[in-house]
């Protein structure tokens, strides 16, 4: 078994002659939170889309919540959360009809999809009355707190966010934040993706992918320090700059 | 240039069903001037845009754009007036050049005529003019649709959103290309969810809930913060933010970055006390390592500050 939550070996994917990812190889350890960044088209979704079972690696491996990603994938879904920037609820039913039938999907027991819904309502301060409203009713900053728990619903070892707060009022989403370090903390480990590089600084240990590839690992600090630069920001300016033709 | 402000906006009202999606907002752009609506989704920022381009009417209150009523004067206006909506809204599976010919002839003029126009945009995107508008990169969309909104030379442009879900070198740079435009006198209405983005502009209103929350430079926004912020960071960060959050005299701690921005709660105690009475307690609860020192307030610490005290 690995030690690892998630453990990607040179895991490579190609679409015809273009490279998307290649050749990643990094580790996230029990609880940790590890920021996945890059610019647009680097490579961080393809990527993601290989850890978590939907696309297959041209080369290399990765192991994920403890099993194969190639061989297993299946027992992979079953232990990971996913929540994408949109698309993650549905609109259309109301707040607990999302949460039983995400429950439901992930084949959580009525009971505890009852217990859980009303811990769910009460982690994120939503009132009784509120719960009984559609999804597209409630406020964008709830939907996203909503989402990132119902991707926890079936208490999976790795939850991948992809983007979670983009467009999200800055109080919002450093409650989101708050979640997520509670969420670490009880040792799920979380891989997230952003475009607000002050959010990287929260992370125990960030990646920067340029042109599918790795260009940087390791803690924000450390990072920093190895570029000479006092912010993210300015690093992954240096990183991306050049090449960001299209 | 002409004398009247290129916008005058004044107690604009719209609903939708119960909600309020602009609630009594009023401001003024001047001619030439980058001015920018900054504020997250569902602050209302999409509904003001359409209602300042002719394209939704207001429940209550006016608007002038270029000394052209929105509502009386909408033909008028839409040929003059240049506009980027917030969804990428060009045709995917025309080319980049395609595109913009298209646009033109809408508008009943050529790319030719634009040339000098949109020549800051098109040397970024000539390379690519063959490839279909579907198959370019985020940044490269916005850069595309930037350029289709300049093509009929408008006297007034309105970006709604132009760099969200861009990547941070991206949003960059499109700032950069904009930069430009004012330089040559265009007055530009931009709106963003990025609260990093304000410094780039002339002026700035924070919008939250439909509501203007503060109006100004902003550099004099971040000089109007009420109270003062002090920057703490070092040792165990949640640790921290705990122990701050007990502290009396708190009225707001969050973290940023790498640090925590500590908002003191008490009027006229200068910056000092506040700073040696934060060491002492630091010590007193076991915490080492920490570092403690006054900072300027960022339009992200104002736009907290205001989006509490309206809450409240």
């Amino acid at each position: 078994m690995s030690e690892y939550a998630i453990e990607a070996q040179q895991l490579s994917r190609r679409f015809g002659k273009f490279t998307a990812v290649d050749a990643i190889s990094f580790q996230v350890r029990p609880g940790e939170v590890f920021g996945f960044l890059g610019a647009n088209g680097a490579g961080k979704t393809t990527a993601i889309r290989m850890l978590i079972g939907l696309l297959a690696p041209t080369s290399g491996s990765a192991r994920v919540a403890g099993y194969d990603i190639l061989t297993q994938a299946e027992q992979v879904r079953r232990r990971i959360g996913y929540m994408s920037q949109r698309f993650s609820l549905y609109e259309d039913l109301t707040v607990r009809e999302n949460i039983t039938l995400y429950g439901g999907i992930y084949g959580v027991s009525d009971q505890d999809i009852v217990r859980r819904t009303e811990e769910i309502l009460g982690r994120i301060g939503l009132s009784e009355p509120a719960s009984r409203e559609l999804v597209r009713d409630i406020p964008l900053g709830w939907k996203q707190q909503l989402a990132f728990c119902v991707a926890l619903l079936h208490r999976p070892g790795v939850v991948f966010l992809d983007e979670p707060t983009g467009g999200v009022d800055p109080i919002t989403r450093r409650r989101f934040w708050e979640l997520i370090y509670e969420t670490a903390a009880a040792g799920t480990s979380v891989l997230v993706t952003t475009h607000y590089l002050d959010e990287a600084e929260y992370c125990n240990r960030i990646s920067i992918m340029v042109n599918g590839a790795i260009a940087a690992m390791g803690a924000p600090a450390e990072v920093r320090t190895r570029f000479g630069a006092e912010t993210l920001d300015q690093v992954f300016l240096r990183l991306t700059r050049p090449g960001t033709a299209a | 240039m002409s004398q009247h402000p290129a916008i005058e906006v004044s107690g604009l009202v719209r609903q939708f069903g119960d909600d309020a999606a602009l609630n009594d907002v009023s401001f003024q752009v001047e001619a030439g001037e980058l001015y920018g609506i900054i504020g997250p989704d569902g602050s209302g920022k999409t509904t003001l845009f359409r209602i300042l381009v002719t394209l939704l009417l207001p429940d209550a209150g006016t608007a002038r754009v270029l000394n052209r009523d929105v509502v009386r004067d909408l033909w008028d206006l839409r040929r003059r007036v240049g506009y980027m909506p917030g969804r990428f809204s060009l045709y995917p599976d025309l080319s980049v050049a395609e595109n913009l010919g298209f646009f033109a002839s809408l508008f009943g003029t050529t790319v030719e005529a634009a040339r000098e126009t949109i020549a800051p945009i098109w040397v970024q995107l000539e390379a690519f003019a063959g490839r279909r508008a579907g198959a370019l990169s985020g940044g490269m969309k916005q850069k595309l649709a930037l350029c289709c909104a300049l093509v009929h030379r408008p006297e007034i442009l309105f970006l709604d959103e132009p760099t969200t879900g861009v990547d941070a070198v991206s949003r960059r740079e499109f700032w950069e290309l904009l930069a430009r435009l004012r330089g040559e006198g265009l007055p530009i209405l931009v709106s963003t969810p990025y609260m990093d983005e304000a410094s780039q502009c002339d002026r700035v209103s924070l919008i939250q809930n439909g509501k203007l929350l503060v109006t100004d430079r902003p550099e004099e926004i971040g000089r109007r913060y009420p109270r003062a912020l002090l920057a703490i960071s070092g040792g165990n960060i949640l640790g921290l933010l705990g122990a701050l959050r007990r502290f009396p005299h708190v009225a707001a701690v969050w973290p940023f970055g790498e640090a925590l921005h500590y908002t003191d709660g008490r009027e006229a105690v200068p910056v000092a006390t506040i700073e040696a009475e934060l060491r002492a307690y630091v010590e007193q609860v076991g915490l080492s390592g920490v570092t403690i020192r006054p900072i300027p307030a960022t339009i992200e610490d104002a736009f907290m500050w205001y989006m509490a005290e309206k809450a409240a």
